[in-house]
């Protein structure tokens, strides 16, 4: 047999010639229909072949050329002299790439990127479609989750050549599985269409993948069968006793037996699934298979506990919390040691000072991550919301999660529930669309919203997305004018447009719904995550959905700072804002006439006096420093006097005394005892354009 | 015995991609090079399982996979259609006239290996 | 500590400028010498700032501005008298700057007179009641009032406000 190249080759060349001929021919016929299919199926069948055959690059021209063909086809596009002679000249060059693959001179890469591009502009500007999306991503968790799965199928499931017992064995595949087979929808014998398939199954699957997987066998028959997936066990979830749902609740909760006709039997005080079966209310099949699911889950939850018994203790979380504030004290008696030890030329003392902060920064690490808790155990309570909102407001929706495992600090776990709740209740109500306006704008009836977690640094990012409606920037725009919260002439880019929802009082929903829209809203989501020393950003698409990213830090106790003077106060800038630090002379402060603007390498970034602003007063020095911090607004400067140096910052908490005050996100004890002020270095740039835009006025 | 698998497809690079990828993983592979080429071969010989393309000329696949589901012995037959991204709307076709899953081109032989397994394991 | 006239209580006295002032002992934690506090900006003149108090940040209060009182410059004497308050049913630690501190001193609930109306220059709702040291006056001081809520509130305020009245 030839190569794969080779028979590509091959059959690409007479590929190419039917193009040309069918091009050629369409010059003389521009309005021959069948000229135009000849065309665009030796585009379609040139780009395949090239896909599989690793001529990725062929394939994508083929792709851009063959969709100008396609709209020529259904009438979008007119077919004219010069499309045609751009398609000969991609055919050329398609020769010329091929070529290059078989010894041929090779093509230059902005020939190519030209000819993509002419075929791009041809589109008329709906079409230029699949962006960034990429809402989809695999990522299954390391615990066990265990899910219970009604499986369906339409009554033509064996005409379209599937068998179910394929698809329940691949099920099997994923883990642990118990099949039950329900046959109470079989009909009496003489009814009996023997093609068509009138069994469904109930399957409890315990298993290391995430729901997607589980989907993913389902995938051709999705639409034409009911399947539900519930998550009924994940690990870490151990009920108070250490006891499963009882029967009763599991027949109720799958949809078997109305919970009128459950409490009637209960009332009874017989043995459950024997009444129940005897009395015709549920079937033997559901008692066997909810049973199953009892057992299964009780077991996973016994081995789960006894195992934790064996490697792990419980603590009470403020023994905890008494632990960190006590390593925040020893790193900073630690600090004072070093600054001790390096004013005295003693060795010796020098070498036990390094030592004990070489603990001491591993003690501090370890005790840190004893605060860290996998997201995941939040994650699963979104489910139960969403399918609870999802009916609530006649919305088809489906939660999928991403990262479960990313851990996070206690705290910051604990107070991000309510702001994403706020953010899912929001994408069901504003985001999703009804089933029918889904399916007529050409989406599947079901709505996603994906919900993951992931580390970037010293940050966690966690994504709530939706694939629905997407902001309306001009409702946003026309109602932050008539809030006067914009004025009507600003010129806002998208991103700063939808940036606007996060302003106290905006709330663009028409109709006000139990769920969201009173106006509350997003501006509280923002404080929330403010309030961890994190921050929300929003994007989106028209018509392809929402997302919104919230970056929050790792933990809170400790962040990583730099140590500034300013007049006789030292103040720590947070470390992950700051860019660089470069100075400023008094005749380059002079110059800008009082503008404070400086150049950066040729990018002019204003800069906020901290003296100024925190009236110090106090002798300038000659030469001061700007710190360049990049911000959510963009890069701005904080003048200093002296940068000190990074300095492991233990955050300690102003309290009530100091609630609201601006520009202070909290303080930590130096080594030498003062107390230094942290900045919140965004509020303060915030701050500076409101007096700068009261100042116009 | 091996199980039978048509390849439908009118590129050869297609066709061979599908013959050394199934046959590596222990199917026997009968070719045709579009509908009717298929149509005639399956009057011929039996196959437990059809992967086509749906672009082709003289019969499309949707076409085929009509005719194929209208035949007494391959009405239940597994039948794997070859999609394209740029083309969702082909797919619904093809699910109405009966295919039983779909595969967008350009795919890695085992992604193509894992719906063949799953539908008509070896 | 009961005698036949009523019960008696230990109170902690200390000065700002000529009026002598007391506060339960039970309330007060320590005293301090007067150490460097840390002014955070934006925030009203009786704030003074923060200290470090072992580790925790412990805010500091101008007690002569609270009272109503001039603002003097520090001293020798000056010192910081560490005390617990309830607000808002939350106990805190608050330091309270006053120009001296004398003793502690035991008092009869008897001996005390309830706050005038007038005649005092000082805020008199944060007044307990009036009792005598050597002929001298002693004001006691109802110290979870002088951190009232509605004083928080004022700080909140003021720090916004500052912005503003800052162009």
């Amino acid at each position: 047999m030839s190569s794969l190249a080779d028979t590509f080759r091959d059959e690409a060349g007479e590929l190419l010639q039917e193009l040309e001929a069918a091009l050629l021919a369409l010059e003389e016929n521009p309005d021959e229909a069948s000229l135009v299919d000849r065309v665009f199926r030796a585009l379609h069948t040139l780009k395949g072949a090239g896909g599989l055959a690793g001529f990725d690059a062929v394939a994508e021209l083929c792709h851009e050329a063959e969709t100008v063909f396609e709209e020529v086809r259904s009438g979008e596009q007119h077919l004219d002299r010069e499309l045609v002679s751009q398609a000969l000249q991609a055919k050329d060059l398609l020769r010329l790439m091929i070529d290059a693959e078989f010894g041929g001179a090779a093509v230059e890469p902005a020939r190519l990127a030209g000819m993509l591009a002419a075929f791009r502009n041809r589109l008329a500007p709906t079409a230029v479609a699949p962006g960034a999306g990429g809402f989809l991503a695999s990522g299954a968790g390391r615990g066990q989750s265990t899910y219970r799965i009604r499986f369906r199928p339409g009554p033509g499931l064996f005409r379209q050549g599937i068998q179910p017992q394929l698809l329940l064995g691949e099920l099997c595949r994923l883990g642990e599985a118990v099949v039950v087979a329900q046959l109470d929808h079989v009909p009496p014998l003489d009814e009996l269409d023997p093609e068509a398939c009138h069994v469904y199954w109930d399957v409890i699957l315990t298993t290391g993948e995430d729901e997607n997987a589980i989907r993913d066998v389902f995938i051709f028959v999705e639409d034409d069968c009911e399947l539900h997936i519930q998550l009924v066990d994940a690990d870490g979830l151990v009920d108070a006793d250490g006891d499963y749902k009882k029967l009763g609740e599991i027949l109720v909760e799958r949809g078997d037996l109305p919970r009128e006709e459950l409490e009637k039997f209960l009332a009874e005080k017989k043995r459950l699934g024997e009444a129940l079966v005897a009395a015709g209310a549920v079937d033997g099949g559901q008692i066997e298979s909810a049973l199953a699911e009892q057992e299964r889950i009780q077991r996973l939850r016994r081995e789960r506990q006894a195992a934790e018994v064996s490697d792990s203790i419980r603590v009470k979380s403020e023994r905890l919390d008494k632990l960190v504030n006590l390593i925040g004290e020893l790193v900073t008696v630690q600090a004072r040691l070093s600054q001790l030890a390096n004013g005295r030329e003693d060795a010796v003392l020098l070498a036990v000072a390094e030592e004990v902060e070489r603990l001491t920064w591993e003690l501090r690490d370890q005790v840190l991550t004893i605060r860290m808790l996998p997201i995941g155990s939040t994650f699963s309570r979104f489910k139960r919301l969403v399918r609870d909102l999802g009916e609530e407001l006649g919305k088809d929706v489906m939660l999928f999660t991403e990262g479960g495992e990313t851990e996070l600090d206690k705290t910051v776990i604990e107070r991000l529930g309510d702001p994403l709740v706020h953010l899912i209740r929001n994408s069901i109500d504003h985001g999703i669309e009804s089933p029918e306006v889904r399916r007529a704008a050409g989406k599947p009836a079901k709505g996603r919203i994906t919900l993951s977690a992931e580390h970037s640094g010293a940050n966690v990012l966690i994504t709530v997305a939706d694939d629905g409606l997407g902001l309306d920037r001009d409702r946003i725009r026309a109602k932050a004018v008539e809030r006067g919260l914009i004025a009507p002439q600003a010129e806002l880019a998208d991103r700063d447009i939808f940036n606007l929802i996060f302003l106290p009082g905006f709330s663009t929903a028409e109709q006000v719904s139990s769920v969201s829209g009173r106006g509350v809203g997003m501006d509280v989501v923002r404080q929330a995550i403010e309030s961890l020393r994190g921050s929300v950003e929003v994007a989106s698409d028209p018509g392809r959905g929402t997302r919104f990213v919230l970056k929050l830090p790792l933990t809170l106790a400790i962040i990583e700072g730099l140590l500034v003077d300013v007049g006789s106060e030292r103040f720590i800038l947070p470390l992950a804002d700051v860019e660089e630090c470069i100075a400023l002379t008094r005749a380059e402060a002079a110059a800008t006439h009082g503008r404070n603007l400086v150049n950066v390498r040729g990018e002019i970034v204003p800069y906020i006096p901290l003296s100024e602003v925190f009236s110090l007063g106090g002798e300038r020095p000659e030469i001061e420093q700007i710190v360049i911090a990049r911000l959510d607004a963009g890069r701005v400067g904080f003048v200093v006097d002296r940068v000190i140096g990074e300095h492991q910052t233990v955050i300690k908490n102003l309290g009530r005394f100091y609630q609201g005050v601006n520009g202070i996100s909290g303080a930590t004890i130096l080594g030498d005892g003062h107390v230094a002020l942290i900045l919140d270095l965004p509020q303060l740039a915030v701050q500076a354009v409101q007096l700068e835009q009261a100042a116009c006025r | 015995m091996a199980k039978r698998v048509m390849a439908v497809d009118d590129s050869a690079t297609v066709r061979q991609v599908l013959q050394m990828t199934l046959e590596g993983a222990g199917y026997q592979v009968v070719e045709a090079v579009d509908g009717r080429d298929a149509l005639d071969k399956l009057g011929r010989t039996t196959v437990d399982m059809m992967v086509t393309d749906l672009n082709m000329p003289n019969m499309d696949g949707i076409d085929l996979i009509r005719h194929v589901r209208q035949s007494p012995g391959n009405r239940f037959m597994p039948i794997i259609m070859l999609t394209t991204e740029s083309q969702p709307e082909k797919k619904q076709e093809g699910k109405a006239a009966g295919a039983s899953g779909w595969i967008v081109k350009p795919f890695k032989p085992e992604q193509l290996l894992a719906v063949v397994r799953m539908i008509c394991p070896a | 500590m009961t005698t036949a006239s009523g019960e008696s209580r230990q109170y902690v006295t200390f000065s700002l400028g000529d009026e002598l002032f007391g506060v339960e002992v039970t309330r007060a934690r320590e005293i301090l010498d007067l150490v460097p506090v840390t002014k955070v900006p934006q925030t009203p003149d009786y704030l003074l700032g923060v200290i470090n108090l072992r580790g925790q940040v412990v805010p500091v209060i101008d007690l002569r501005i609270k009272m109503g009182l001039p603002q003097a410059e520090a001293t020798r004497e000056s010192c910081i008298i560490v005390m617990e308050v309830a607000v808002d049913g939350e106990v805190l630690t608050v330091g309270g700057l006053a120009d001296s501190v004398r003793e502690v001193l035991e008092l009869r609930d008897d001996l005390i007179e309830p706050a005038p109306r007038l005649g005092t220059k000082l805020k008199t709702e944060f007044i307990a009641g009036m009792g005598k040291v050597d002929e001298q006056f002693l004001i006691l001081l109802e110290i979870d009032r002088v951190f009232n809520s509605e004083e928080l509130a004022v700080v909140q305020a003021s720090g916004e406000s500052s912005t503003v009245a800052a162009v």
